[in-house]
């Protein structure tokens, strides 16, 4: 790669970082295609980048996200075993049953999503939410201070159930799909344990990098995470992460939901699109 | 009551300032080594490696990086950033061993397992 391909990856890893942070997504969605159609970099390196970007994200933005308290430790700790639990198991269910399904059916899902969030749109912090009784036993209802409304946002954690097989399916489609399990998390901590939209992204963002560090190994050793490619992404990601945590601090929830949707819809089409061409 | 309410409060805002840095020690000096080895790099204009050529094991990552092979330094950037995770979920455990917390240390425990668990099986394939 010469110096002026890696400055280019640099520019839009800086964007993959910003976008990542500020909607708790990875950046595969920027990165991966970025570097094979702008760069021309093989899909395989491509992907490798993306995991570095998506666990580079997860650090970067957390170091302020977590000590901010916009990312609840408990919530994203206690969903993680979920997480990697499904990514684990995704390994051997991959064999059982049919991506092309499996990418039909969240696809759809995701659409449906996609149209429930927009009808949320005007709704700024969730209001009157019933505790659920496990989320007061594992104390992971959070307060955090709000800097778009200066204020101190206290919220209750409703749906633990549904919001945990949510995220063990999440962690499924990270193992078997490959896509939208950054999305996929979001709208579990949304839609089932109502919590604020900075919290649900932030937390979000938390969990993703410890999913993708345990595969990480294997594509290292396959030889996907080529330095000259993957070594401007993390640079890259890395400041843009940092710079992303500080814009979505200034956004409201609601602007912040009204940008997530589009990624929603394109990650269903996305799904739909694989699942009907394979 | 109030009193209780005070004391917990303090010890989430202990915990989540020390996941915060211990992710920032992780992160910083694994994104200064990656920008050491690309540095090298282009200041040099040389991978260390044939075209194509590099590192794809820890082994090789650490063994290209003390002969100052700049590719092998970014690779060993990398794989410290792949950790940084691992580290953070360390961290934790040995922190809600100190606050006592016995639910969340058993949370992260199973979250490390699994996670080791996946990087060893993901090596055997």
């Amino acid at each position: 790669m010469q110096l002026g391909s890696s400055l280019i990856t640099l520019i839009f890893s800086i964007l993959a970082g910003m976008i990542g942070a500020i909607l708790g997504i990875g950046g595969g969605i920027v990165v991966i295609p970025a570097l094979t159609l702008l760069i021309g970099v093989p899909i395989h390196e491509a992907i490798g980048a993306g995991l570095i970007s998506v666990i580079t994200t997860s650090s970067g933005a957390a170091i302020t996200y977590v000590r901010d308290k916009i990312t609840n430790i408990r919530i994203g700790m206690f969903l993680e075993t979920a997480t990697t639990l499904g990514a684990l198991s995704g390994a051997f269910i991959a064999g059982l049953i049919s991506p092309k399904a499996l990418f039909i059916v969240f696809g759809l899902l995701m659409g449906y999503s996609a149209y429930n969030m927009f009808n949320k749109r005007n709704s700024e912090t969730p209001a009157e939410v019933k505790e659920h009784p496990l989320a007061a036993r594992l104390k992971l209802s959070g307060s955090y201070f709000d800097k778009s409304l200066n204020k101190q946002i206290d919220y209750k954690v409703a749906g633990v159930y549904p919001a945990y097989a949510v995220m063990y399916i999440a962690g499924v489609l990270s193992g078997v799909l490959g896509i939208g399990s950054g999305v996929f998390k979001v709208l579990g901590m949304d839609l089932f344990m109502k919590l604020p939209m900075k919290v649900s992204t932030a937390t979000s963002n938390f969990m993703m990098g410890v999913t993708a560090a345990a595969s990480a190994g294997v594509y290292f050793s396959r030889g996907d995470i080529n330095p000259l490619v993957a070594g401007p992404v993390g640079i890259g990601v890395l400041v843009g992460a940092q710079a992303g945590t500080k814009i979505m601090q200034k956004l409201n929830n609601k602007t912040l939901r009204l940008l997530f949707i589009p990624i929603l819809v394109w990650t269903a089409l996305e799904m739909l699109w694989k699942g009907w061409s394979m | 009551m109030e009193r209780l309410v005070d004391v917990n409060m303090s010890k989430i805002l202990q915990t989540e300032d020390f996941v915060s840095w211990s992710l920032r020690l992780g992160v910083y000096l694994a994104g200064g080594v990656v920008l050491l080895g690309l540095l090298l790099m282009f200041g040099t204009g040389r991978t260390g490696y044939g075209p194509d050529i590099f590192p794809t094991s820890a082994a090789a990552a650490i063994n290209g990086a003390l002969a100052l092979k700049p590719a092998a330094i970014v690779s060993l950037g990398l794989m410290l950033l792949i950790l940084t995770p691992v580290f953070r979920v360390t961290a934790s455990i040995v922190l809600f061993l100190l606050e006592r917390d016995w639910v969340f240390t058993v949370i992260t425990s199973v979250v490390l397992l699994i996670l080791l668990v996946g990087l060893i099986f993901g090596k055997a394939i």
